[in-house]
């Protein structure tokens, strides 16, 4: 059985904060981590290669830099890695970054793929789903629980607003996982050696068979347009006098607004 | 495009480094220069006092906009779970509404499953038209099933706007059918309105866990298609005797490879019911220990309102996590919202700022939740709260 994990190198979003003054974003020495959903995909991934002898195979579309990302997850046990890199993918939206993966995976060969939920940075959830439909296979997303593996189907369990399904497919199939599902593993000392060693196999748009159009910016429907501080709105009241003046007027106003 | 520093604009003062997300802008020979990290997110443009930084168009990167001509129309994916219609599809009509005027246009619904008379609900909500397909096969969520005959819906019909809700549901299937269309899809937007220069629409929504904003437009493909944040928008006007056109769908035959073997519905979500409740009563680490709560049970009596938190009073263990609310707890939309000794942290605002009125307590008048309140006071809550309590009984004898 081969499975795709995809992960994504995100700055650490905990870290940026926005000016509300400029609109502009104040980073402190914002690091570089795999997105947490990711590193429980990863594990997931592993679960099952435990339990059926799986290869392990992880892919993330980014800069040269994004390396560091699969050395991560080889230390924690993955077979293999991939980096689809190339200047023709920068910019590209979760319709275009999708499309490239597929073209990726296509190549690479796949039974299950793992995303994770969502990534921190762009936060749209969108990738998981449009891969699958780009290769044509159904998908489960919010999966906090495998059930159950076989060479031809499996058992998940997803999470929905008022509790969660029990849902079964048949394989291929691509999930998006929560953080429910597992807690990753550490990195093991053969792990760390590996992936000191490890020579990363790159894909550019050739390797992937990608067409110009349909990767990177061009290949995007969706531009930012721009980016601001979360909303200061209101039409602000003042409440005059001393404390309890002030809790007086208060009071009165929530007479006004019904609740007394 | 390419987002470049023009080096015999750069003074070198580096203030653009910190506002790069990705850390694509390093100092070089004394000038910034932005490396292969850059996402093109534009955030460091506007922050150069030189005006360095600037955007740069390439050959190549004019895509050939689409035939967009001929899609008219607003539509709303109305998802039902268990044979409801969800409460979003409700307000997804409300703003759905107000596109339609603006773009002199109609406004359709399109319901999956459930019953002829939810659809009619529909129409009073405001929908036109509704698209309804009644089949079995739309009892439990799938995503298949679901995107492939909404993308053949909207291939037919060609709407220019196509919104759902920023659920389990809408944000697991609804990227398949952008996908398929090719076209774009804005997630969990908070604002949706038209740009009256270019009838584009506009698309806010928050991004790097809620810390910005982002403007999103679909400019050169149809229709834009956009997951829009439950308890944000108002919902629709009500009208009983509304009347609109009801047409029945076929399925056809319908691809479907997952199946939903058992459906579980967990309480502890439901129990708080914070999302439909009119006046909410939060409290945060302000209130110092658990007890806090007990005062603030009481306020929220008085109000026939129910009790909210923050995420630190949560981790404290003072009150249970379904009370959270914020970007990883409950966005709320009541009448009322009273925030008691909370600082007002974004990801507590993106979870209430919408709410009708808000009122903060809190003990520092620079605490950012005074810059979304309508009514602000600057105390201690142990002072200001049972003063209110008194006063609400005094009112109520
Ligand atoms: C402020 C801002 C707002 C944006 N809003 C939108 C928008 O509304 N619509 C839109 O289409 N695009 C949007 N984008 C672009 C979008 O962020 C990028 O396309 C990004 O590459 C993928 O989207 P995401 O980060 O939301 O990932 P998600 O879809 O949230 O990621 C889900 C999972 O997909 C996998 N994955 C995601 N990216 C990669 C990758 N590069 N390599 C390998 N696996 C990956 C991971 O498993 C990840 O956990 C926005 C960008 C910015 C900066
Ligand atoms: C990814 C992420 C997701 C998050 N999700 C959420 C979320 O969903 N919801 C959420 O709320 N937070 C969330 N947070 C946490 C958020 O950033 C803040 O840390 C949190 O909201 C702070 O809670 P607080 O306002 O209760 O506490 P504090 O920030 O500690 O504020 C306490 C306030 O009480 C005031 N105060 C103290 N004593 C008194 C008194 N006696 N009378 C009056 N005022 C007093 C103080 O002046 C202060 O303003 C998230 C953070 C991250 C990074
Ligand atoms: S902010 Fe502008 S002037 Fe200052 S270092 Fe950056 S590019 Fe140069
Ligand atoms: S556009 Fe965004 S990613 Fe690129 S250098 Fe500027 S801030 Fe960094």
């Amino acid at each position: 059985m081969n499975i795709v994990v995809c992960i994504k190198q995100v700055p650490d979003t905990a870290e940026v904060r926005i000016n509300p003054e400029t609109n502009t974003l104040i980073r402190e020495g914002v690091p570089s981590i795999i997105n947490p959903y990711d590193t429980h995909a990863v594990e997931a991934a592993l679960q099952i290669k435990d339990k059926t002898g799986a290869k392990v195979t992880v892919i993330t579309m980014g800069p040269p830099q994004a390396e560091d990302a699969l050395r991560e997850t080889i230390a924690m046990g993955a077979d293999d890695v991939r980096l689809i890199s190339d200047r023709a993918f920068a910019g590209a939206d979760t319709w275009a970054t999708s499309y490239a993966l597929y073209k990726a995976i296509d190549k690479i060969g796949f039974d299950i793929i793992l995303c994770g939920k969502q990534a921190i940075d762009g936060d749209t959830a969108q990738v998981g789903p449009e891969v699958a439909e780009f290769l044509n296979i159904p998908h489960i997303a919010y999966v906090r629980k495998v059930e159950d593996v076989s060479d031809k189907s499996i058992r998940v369990q997803r999470l929905m607003d008022d509790g969660y399904d029990v849902v079964e497919s048949s394989l291929p199939v691509l999930l998006t996982v929560v953080k429910e599902i597992n807690i990753p593993r550490l990195p093991s000392l053969k792990g760390k050696m590996a992936a000191k060693k490890a020579v990363i196999t790159k894909m550019d748009i050739n390797a992937i068979g990608a067409e110009v159009e349909n990767v990177g910016l061009k290949g995007s429907p969706t531009q930012v347009k721009n980016i601001f501080a979360p909303d200061a709105k209101v039409d602000r009241k003042v409440l005059s006098g001393t404390l309890e003046e002030q809790v007086d007027a208060l009071v009165k106003e929530l007479g006004v607004m019904k609740c007394v | 495009m390419r987002i470049e520093v023009r080096s015999e604009k750069c003074v070198g003062c580096q203030v653009c480094i910190d506002s790069c997300p990705y850390t694509a802008i390093v100092m070089k020979d004394d000038k910034a220069f932005i490396n292969e990290y850059c996402q093109f997110c534009r955030a460091c443009v506007s922050v150069c006092p030189e005006g360095a930084i600037i955007e740069i168009a390439e050959e190549g990167d004019k895509v050939k906009p689409a035939d967009i001509s001929d899609y008219k129309g607003v539509w709303v994916f109305a998802e039902q779970r268990h044979g409801y219609i969800a409460s979003v599809a409700f307000e997804l009509l409300g703003v759905g509404r107000k596109l339609a005027d603006a773009r002199k246009t109609t406004l359709s619904a399109v319901l999956f499953g459930s019953s002829e008379n939810e659809a009619k609900e529909l129409v009073k909500w405001g929908a036109d038209r509704v698209y309804f397909c009644g089949d079995a096969i739309f009892k439990d969520f799938n995503d298949e099933p679901c995107s492939e005959l909404l993308s053949r819906l909207i291939s037919e019909h060609k709407p220019e706007i196509v919104l759902a809700g920023a659920t389990p549901i809408g944000r697991s299937f609804i990227p398949r059918v952008a996908a398929k269309l090719k076209t774009g899809l804005t997630a969990d937007c908070t604002s949706l309105e038209i740009d009256a220069e270019t009838g584009n629409l506009l698309q806010v929504r928050p991004a790097f866990g809620g810390n910005i904003m982002a403007t999103i437009l679909c400019p050169n493909n149809r229709p834009q298609i956009a997951t829009v944040r439950p308890r944000v928008m108002k919902r629709g006007e009500y009208v009983s005797d509304r009347s609109g056109e009801i047409i029945k769908v076929e399925s056809g035959n319908l691809l479907c490879r997952t199946k939903v073997v058992e459906t579980v519905t967990e309480e502890s979500s439901c129990k708080v019911n914070l999302q439909e409740a009119e006046v909410i009563v939060s409290g945060g680490r302000g209130l110092g220990d658990a007890k806090g709560f007990k005062l603030l049970e009481e306020l929220a009596g008085l109000l026939d309102g129910t009790l909210g938190s923050s995420r630190a009073a949560v981790d404290e263990g003072w009150i249970a996590y379904s009370h959270q609310v914020g970007q990883t707890g409950k966005t709320v939309c009541p009448k009322i919202y009273i925030a008691c000794g909370i600082s007002g942290a974004v990801q507590h605002l993106v979870g209430m700022s919408s709410s009708d009125v808000i009122i903060a307590i809190n003990k520092n008048q620079e605490a950012p939740i005074f810059n979304v309140a309508t009514y602000g006071i600057v105390g201690d809550l142990y002072d200001v709260v049972p003063m209110m309590i008194k006063k609400l009984k005094e009112a109520k004898a």
